[in-house]
């Protein structure tokens, strides 16, 4: 849930999703949900020469399940607040 | 009570905010400091750097003999890693 929370603060954000087949595409983060399914706007795919078919693409839908890496606008993400909200979710985790 | 480690998420959980290692996935490595975690190891770690390792000329040659392993590295300021991709997470070395 904590990371969920993360992605819905980083909306209307610019990020580079990288999936399991080595395809890499850049857009504006418009909406995210539970499973981390990324709903992405204005997208490039990063290799155009390798991906052509993907030239049309203009926004697209991502499976939660085939995405290796996110990368952050780092200016967005308040380091301090992610390790104290990772602290108190993973004791919450530990007396449930 | 909180710096005793009785379950192993306990481990990364004192690396956060400290530098530490990843293994991935598809023969790839990343350090990095960690920021975030959850239950499906999923991560977020900051000024990345991730290593590939690519072995090549495995068809030619003898076996065991003709093949090399090319490492390409990459950097990342700000990282989500999924956590299906993780292997192992390792704290960093208190040398």
């Amino acid at each position: 849930m904590l990371i969920f929370s993360v992605f819905k603060t980083l909306t209307d954000q610019q990020v580079t999703v990288e999936l399991k087949n080595d395809l890499s595409i850049t857009g504006v983060l418009k909406s995210v949900d539970q499973f981390l399914n990324i709903r992405l706007d204005s997208i490039k795919v990063l290799d155009e020469a390798r991906h052509p078919h993907m030239m049309a693409v203009k926004n697209c839908f991502i499976r939660g399940s085939v995405v290796r890496y996110v990368q952050l606008p780092s200016e967005h993400v308040d380091t301090q607040l992610l390790e104290d909200a990772t602290r108190r979710e993973s004791l919450a985790a530990v007396k449930r | 009570m909180e710096s005793t480690i009785q379950e192993p998420f306990d481990l990364i959980r004192l690396s956060l905010s400290e530098r530490v290692f990843v293994k991935l996935r598809g023969d790839r490595e990343l350090t990095g400091i960690l920021h975030a975690y959850d239950g499906h190891m999923n991560l977020i770690m900051s000024d990345v750097e991730e290593r590939i390792m690519l072995v090549e000329g495995i068809d030619v040659g003898p076996p065991g003999q003709g093949a090399t392993v090319k490492v390409a590295t990459r950097k990342m300021d700000m990282l989500f890693v999924r956590g299906d991709g993780v292997i192992l997470v390792s704290p960093p070395s208190r040398t």
